[in-house]
């Protein structure tokens, strides 16, 4: 693909100005990291607060009468854990159980859902919420239309609260409001993330991008950096949260994923996918996806096969240097007997078979505020 | 940019600094600062004979895995153990931070590399 096929958002200009080193991800030109680098910039959101340019996800709004039912259709999660003004993380599922994406449902209320998308996936996303929607309902993507902002770390609510008359501190976590002032743009804003640390995320008319990111910048000074695509990834690998592609997939369920929380299966209402998903729940799975951490020197990278006695007994999902934990760890997919705590296995790298073990609640704890 | 005027260079960004018939090889800043931050150190093993532009050992940053090459024919005399302990090293001095020497066994070995000013022109 040529340089001028790619993708921008609104924040482009911001990436540039802000020292961004560009690459291509997934169709868009977005930074990978700015000048501190990823190291500094991981630490940055794991110690004060970063700024993430996020308005390549995806945004399709689901309208009408049967709009809840249409949603629980295709989700895994259920719907009536949350109440209008909150959202829920849910995966969405082939016939046979294999994931399609996973995603944020926000519930403005039973006939009108807002629901954010993995970039990569928006249009087959769209495409698969078009196959299944009723015609009665409204089903819109409007990506374009918005920028997202995300404010994350453990001074974000303080940051943000500086440029905004709502009492933050009532916006509890995966819960979110509507037509908030920030900095005097609107804003639908909520209190959800992707690093492990608190934090919120922000929509905005694209339009109203930039000026939203000046100003955040600006309320934070030295307690805020713009944060890359890099620090992204190995924040939210070291706080165990998924990433489709890897620990996801159309050929990995995400019970196998260990998602098992987020797929229903108990409820009365159907879903795509509910009856193969409910068998590995059951105890049909084959696969678990396990913690594992490098015992000689390596490091494990995604799609490295992991071996046991010298052959192939699986692969890891994502693996790297893990900033805070200062380890080499990996997300590997193993089977059901070598999935055990304590287990030795080995990660083929560039070839040769390196120790590594399976363990258990080695990751970053998350530092997320609980609903309650 | 820093390129010192008193080191060789090739073309896949390693520098040598030749000391007799020893050379001590690292990688170039322009290769640091485009590999990011370098979290690990793969070193050749000590009597290795290396030909040239072979595979020597391999850099791996947050996000890139890149090997490093033999700028020159020899067998590996000496490794920096250090930077296995401390990699990041190399993106805080990358030519103090050498990962091999090599006793080179053709002492016109420095005229096939390039020199600051020709190595300068690759990096533009």
């Amino acid at each position: 693909m040529g340089e001028n096929a790619l993708k921008r958002t609104p924040l482009f200009q911001k990436h540039v100005e802000c020292g961004g080193r560009l690459i291509d991800f997934g169709g868009w030109e977005l930074p990978v990291q700015y000048a501190g680098g990823i190291l500094s910039e991981h630490k940055m959101v794991r110690q004060r607060a970063g700024l993430f340019d996020v308005s390549h996800m995806g945004e399709i709004i689901v309208q009408g009468q049967g709009a809840k039912r249409f949603i629980q259709s295709l989700i895994t999660n259920d719907i009536d854990r949350i109440a209008a003004g909150e959202t829920i993380y849910s995966p969405i599922c082939q016939e046979d159980g294999g994931t399609v994406d996973d995603l944020i449902v926000y519930r403005f209320a039973d006939d009108d859902f807002f629901v954010v998308v993995n970039a990569a996936n928006t249009d087959k996303d769209f495409a698969w919420f078009r196959k299944h929607c009723p015609e009665n309902l409204r089903c819109e993507n409007l990506s374009s239309q918005f920028a997202q902002l995300a404010v994350q770390g453990p001074k974000a609510e303080e940051v943000l609260q500086k440029i905004t008359s709502l009492d933050l501190s009532g916006v509890k976590f995966f819960h979110f409001a509507r037509d908030v002032e920030v900095a005097g743009v609107t804003c639908l804003l909520s209190r959800t993330g992707y690093t492990g640390e608190d934090g919120f995320e922000l929509y905005c008319a694209a339009a109203d991008g930039p000026a939203l990111w000046d100003a955040i910048l600006r309320a934070g000074g030295e307690d805020i950096t713009p944060i890359g695509l890099g620090a992204r990834d190995t924040l939210r690998f070291e706080a165990k949260l998924p990433l489709y592609g890897h620990e996801i997939t159309e050929t990995i369920t995400p019970v196998e994923a260990g998602l098992g929380f987020f797929v229903r299966t108990e409820i009365d209402d159907d879903f795509i996918g509910k009856a193969p998903l409910k068998a590995q729940k059951e105890g049909g799975r084959e696969r678990f996806l396990c913690e594992v951490e490098m015992v000689g020197r390596g490091v494990p990278r995604a799609g490295y096969e992991v071996a046991k006695d010298g052959k192939t007994v699986g692969f890891v999902t994502t693996g790297m240097f893990a900033p805070t934990l200062e380890k080499m760890v990996a997300l590997a997919l193993l089977p059901k007997e070598l999935s055990e705590p304590g287990t030795a296995v080995d990660v083929v790298i560039r070839g040769k078979p390196v120790a590594a073990e399976v363990k258990k609640g080695i990751f970053y704890s998350k530092k997320t505020k609980s609903k309650k | 940019m820093n390129i010192p005027e008193n080191l060789r260079y090739t073309s896949t960004h390693e520098w040598v600094r030749f000391d007799g018939s020893q050379a001590f090889v690292g990688i170039t800043d322009y290769a640091q600062s485009n590999l990011g931050d370098i979290v690990f150190v793969e070193l050749p093993e000590i009597g290795a004979h290396l030909e040239v532009a072979a595979e020597a050992g391999t850099i791996e940053s947050v996000k890139a895995v890149s090997p490093i090459y033999s700028p020159a024919a020899g067998n590996v005399v000496r490794t920096n153990a250090e930077l296995e302990s401390a990699p990041e090293k190399v993106n805080a001095d990358p030519y103090e931070s050498w990962f091999f020497v090599l006793e080179v066994s053709d002492p016109h070995a420095a005229d096939s590399l390039l020199d600051a000013e020709a190595y300068r022109k690759i990096c533009e």
